[in-house]
């Protein structure tokens, strides 16, 4: 210890006279009776941060959309593109998923195995259905001759509403996972937290479609 | 020592008060349920507030196309935040309200980044690519 | 040596367009990569003659406590600081050489791999893991916690960016890297400009090491959110732990717009996608503007740590509390939130016109009013203070002066008509360097010399230290001086060589700088090598070797697995100058098992699996990157059914460490 510190020490242990014995100044600053901290404590509020940077990434997509929606590169335009009840479909298969999703939450809830995995199994398939009338919608554009290489304008439609189709397909893959993990252990709290988690997950999505079925689909047509 | 002191009576507080302070660590302090009834009235909710955009722009129901992408954008908002609230959870209480606090912030920064790239964007075209009116034109 | 046009079109199922043409045409990358194979050779046998391998992995490289991961990134960023230096002084020694018709010793498509990858290392994979490792050293000691919310998750952040730092070296030895300036603007960077694999490079590593780094940064929000000792409200928070929660909310909400803008790019450059083209509807000015909101927040995700480094440092040797401890707090929340409304000065030039740009130059000017605040606030921490000079003190004092005149430089920059004629030129790069020099790379050697008896048990050399100060801080000066005379003359950034020799003198003291601070990173070294070997002299073993004042130093140096055996209770601002104010000792008895995360093999595994889906991405080996990919999904997947991740450290363990520490403490006394 170099002469200053023990000079420092010195003024700072000019203790106040607080009548205090040693074992209440122990009580007072430090925590002698800790239990262990249940795991997990910090899992949704993390998982929340996670979906808050991923809201990110999709404003720069829509950004990019904003800027490029309009360069059609003599190719074409949105009215030309879009068949808004195909899009109305794939809306309500999402919004269907929605609800029942929320149903699984309910059945985990009661602790009902059976119920989750069941509900579970009903949103994917609502899932699929989504992705799989997205697919259709996208290869029959790119057999238009309209892929996302044709303008800035099919680009940043591509990219978007493709983005939001892949966090649907890993929506799906952990979906599938959580049916079997809730399989094997039951709905025990680790597996009840990840439920939640990709609960978040699967509404945040519904939030961000809100946003595409807006400003691409509908604002396209006008 | 520019530190204050402590006073005595003040750490005998100090003392008094250890005990109560017990850590916050509930586990389920974050996630908030919702119940049947929630759960439905947010999806009659959104589908209304879905098939009504959907019929206003497929039907052409308001002639001015401003309007309508007005009223629409309108539509939009109020069913994210009946997401947020009945199928997200969200309120003012979760997580000590950092749940909350978080969703502002982005909110914020998500604001700032589209209108301000918007922005940006439309003055460096207008500047910059005075033929971006043509472009539609270009091959 | 004149540059050959190689057309590098071999494609093969197997390899992609890997081939022999791969190996750089360059006798200097040989010299190099001669001396890393035999380093690289002599340290493995050395690791395997004497049977270290078991303990790397054991307790190192599948660790998931806190303390060692930030040891490892500081590691990290050790190295890759060295390797970015080379490229630093490679490029002043082209610089000094290359006048009157002298091309100097790096043709062109060298010396612009050298700048491009410059500042890519420095920033990304020196700067980014120097923060980061201080911050996952020192949060979770700071707020009382024993590790940080996900254990498991801080190892996988650093092996993802290790695996990019792990990228970006291949690039030396294999194929090139990008020579399109460290942000790699589009149409240059772009599929038609640059067909080969350096953009690709560029795009890999960063697209992983960003992964790290958000992962990261989401961990240690959630750790200063829900981790906390009883007691320390927000408004306790010690401040480098509060300037870590806004870097880590500023983490969070720019990496993502980062990876937005590298998919884009590689959309463009893989499937032929418009985002930035040329032709067909794309917009390269896009770019600029994205990568920006990205850019600019960086900046600060970079200095406000070190900020917070300062304020511990300068009221430790103060002796005294921190002046302004919440106009400190506003200031550092008022950077975080105005750091995105600024980011249009980086291209007031691209022609935005004048409303745009005095928007963002107002509020680029706006933004050094709370930086001023912090800056009054250190001085006035000081004032009448006991001030202690060890040196890190002496870094801090550094630090305010090199980096008022950074500051400076930069509002005359905010001023867009000055900017309009000091952009791109050499005004502008010893700007930066002015700033994050003088800011970062002083802050985190203060960082080194303050925590370093923390994490090891004994103090630095201070000779040696103050010979690396002495070296360093001249040395800036000398290297970048010339260049704001040389950029007000307009002199333009990334030039390789030169016409007019009244120029020469000036680079060529830039050039003494460069060797000024080559020294004194090399004094660094020698001070760590001195230290390491006389640590007994140097043994602190009190853990409190500066009469600190926050939490860390309330343990013993190095702190147990376990960090507290019981959680700290807070009562104010400064808890352990607190405590010792109080003359609280530590209990020594009733202690209990301690529930701890257990070690995890997965984050080597998934970011070695990364390198390989990187690696085939770049050389387009489609089966390589189908296979990593499926690897690192499944792996994920299977990790996820490991249920089992925790257990406990027995009492009697706990005991015999804290017994240990009962002892040390008798003798420190005595």
């Amino acid at each position: 210890m170099t002469a200053n510190t023990a000079d420092a020490r010195t003024v700072s242990a000019q203790v106040p006279d607080h009548g205090l014995s040693q074992e209440q100044l122990q009580e007072a600053f430090y925590d002698l009776d800790e239990h262990d901290h249940p795991e997990g404590g910090s899992t949704m509020l993390g998982f929340w941060i996670y979906l808050m940077s991923d809201c990110l990434i999709f404003a720069m997509l829509f950004a990019a959309y904003g800027v490029l929606g309009g360069n059609f590169a003599a190719g074409p335009g949105p009215k030309e593109l879009f068949e808004l009840p195909l899009i109305a479909l794939n809306t309500a298969m999402l919004l269907f998923s929605s609800i029942t999703y929320g149903f699984a939450m309910l059945a985990m809830e009661k602790g009902s195995v059976k119920g989750t995995q069941l509900w579970l199994l009903v949103t994917g398939f609502f899932g699929l259905c989504f992705l799989g009338i997205e697919i259709y919608e996208f290869t029959h554009l790119i057999m238009e001759g309209a892929g996302p290489w044709r303008s800035g304008f099919l680009t940043a439609f591509f990219s978007l509403v493709g983005t939001h189709g892949l966090h649907v397909t890993f929506g799906l893959i952990w979906l599938v996972t959580l049916v079997i993990q809730v399989g094997m252990k039951g709905l025990i709290p680790a597996n009840k937290r990840r439920l939640m988690c990709l609960s978040l997950f699967w509404h945040f999505l519904d939030v961000i479609w809100i946003g595409v079925f807006t400003f691409v689909y509908l604002m396209g047509m006008l | 020592m520019a530190d204050t002191q402590t006073r005595p009576e003040e750490l005998a507080g100090k003392h008094m008060h250890a005990s109560a302070h017990s850590h916050g660590h509930d586990e389920h302090d974050g996630a908030a349920h919702g119940s049947m009834r929630e759960y439905v009235i947010g999806f009659l909710l959104s589908v209304v507030l879905t098939a009504v955009p959907f019929w206003l722009v497929m039907s052409g129901a308001i002639a001015d196309k401003q309007a309508t992408a007005l009223v629409i954008m309108a539509f939009a908002i109020v069913q994210i935040v009946v997401h947020m609230i009945y199928f997200l959870h969200m309120n003012t209480k979760s997580e000590g309200g950092w749940t909350m606090m978080a969703l502002i912030f982005t909110v914020i920064i998500v604001v700032i980044a589209l209108s301000g790239s918007l922005w940006v964007m439309y003055h460096l075209n207008y500047n910059m690519m005075p033929s971006m009116s043509e472009m539609g034109q270009l091959p | 040596m004149e540059l050959e046009h190689v057309s590098h079109d071999h494609w093969s199922p197997i390899l992609g367009r890997l081939w022999f043409d791969a190996i750089p045409m360059e006798p200097i990358v040989w010299a190099t990569f001669a001396g890393v194979a035999v380093g690289g050779i002599a340290l493995v046998a050395a690791l395997t003659y004497f049977k270290l391998w078991g303990y790397l992995w054991k307790e190192w490289f599948t660790s998931v406590d806190h303390k060692k991961i930030g040891i490892m990134y500081m590691v990290l960023g050790l190295v890759m600081f060295v390797r970015g230096f080379a490229d630093a002084i490679m490029m002043r020694l082209q610089q000094a050489m290359a006048f009157g018709g002298n091309e100097g010793y790096l043709n062109a498509h060298h010396f612009d791999q050298v700048f491009t990858a410059h500042g890519v290392i420095m920033i990304f994979f020196a700067a980014m893991p120097f923060v980061t490792g201080l911050m996952n050293y020192v949060v979770p000691l700071q707020i009382g916690a024993r590790d940080v919310s996900f254990p498991f998750l801080n190892n996988f952040s650093f092996w993802m960016t290790t695996a990019g730092a792990v990228i970006i070296m291949m690039s030396l030895f294999l194929g090139e890297f990008g020579q399109t300036g460290w942000l790699a603007y589009p149409p240059l960077s772009g599929i038609a400009y640059s067909p080969w694999v350096g953009v690709d490079y560029w795009i890999w590593a960063l697209q992983i090491a960003g992964v790290g780094t958000l992962l990261s940064g989401v961990n240690l929000v959630a750790t200063i959110v829900k981790m906390r000792a009883p007691g320390m409200t927000m408004m306790r928070m010690p401040i480098f732990t509060w300037t870590a929660l806004c870097t880590n909310i500023l983490i969070v909400a720019a990496f993502p717009v980062l990876t937005a803008v590298l998919c884009m790019l590689s959309l463009d450059r893989y499937m032929g996608f418009n985002f930035f083209t040329n032709d067909f509807g794309g917009n390269s000015m896009m770019y600029v503007n994205l990568i920006w909101i990205w850019g600019h927040p960086e900046v600060y995700i970079l200095i406000l740590p070190l900020f917070g480094v300062f304020s511990e440092v300068t009221s430790t040797f103060s002796g005294k509390r921190l002046f302004g401890y919440s106009s400190m707090v506003y200031a550092t929340m008022v950077i975080t939130i105005l750091s995105y409304v600024v980011w249009l000065h980086h291209f007031f030039t691209m022609g935005s016109g004048a409303s745009v740009n005095s928007f963002f130059g107002i509020t680029t000017m706006v933004i050094s009013i709370p930086t001023g605040a912090k800056l009054f606030n250190w001085l006035f921490t000081m004032y009448r203070g006991r001030i202690r000079f060890e040196l890190p003190m002496m870094w801090t004092v550094a630090f305010m002066l090199t980096f008022t005149i950074g500051g400076m430089t930069g509002v005359l920059l905010a001023v867009p008509p000055a900017d309009f004629v000091l952009h791109n030129s050499l005004f502008l790069i010893a700007h930066f360097h002015n700033v994050i020099i003088g800011g970062v790379v002083f802050g985190v050697f203060a960082g080194i010399n303050y925590w370093w008896p923390k994490a090891f048990g004994f103090k630095l050399d201070p000779f040696w230290g103050k010979v690396s100060f002495w070296m360093w801080v001249p040395g800036f000066y000398a290297a970048f001086m010339p260049l704001y005379v040389l950029g007000l003359m307009g002199v333009t950034r990334r030039m390789r060589m030169f016409d007019d020799p009244s120029l020469q003198p000036f680079f060529i003291v830039a050039l003494l700088g460069a060797v000024m601070i080559a020294a004194g990173i090399g004094a660094m070294f020698v001070q760590f090598y001195v230290s390491i070997r006389n640590k007994e002299k140097l043994r602190d073993e009190s853990g409190d070797p500066w009469d600190g004042r926050t939490l860390e130093w309330a343990t013993s140096s190095p702190p147990p697995e376990y960090n507290f055996a019981f959680t700290p209770r807070v009562h104010d601002i400064d808890a352990w100058a607190d405590m010792k104010r109080c003359g609280v000792t530590r209990p020594t008895q009733g202690f209990k098992a301690i529930h701890m995360p257990k070690s995890t093999a997965t984050g080597v595994v998934l970011a070695g699996l990364s390198v390989g889906l990187g690696f085939a991405m770049i050389w387009y080996i489609w089966w390589l990157a189908i296979a990593s990919f499926v690897g690192i999904l499944g792996y994920g997947i299977f990790h996820t059914f490991n249920y089992k991740r925790d257990y406990h450290i027995p009492v009697e363990e706990v005991v015999e460490t804290e017994n240990t520490r009962t002892r040390q403490l008798a003798q420190a006394a005595a």
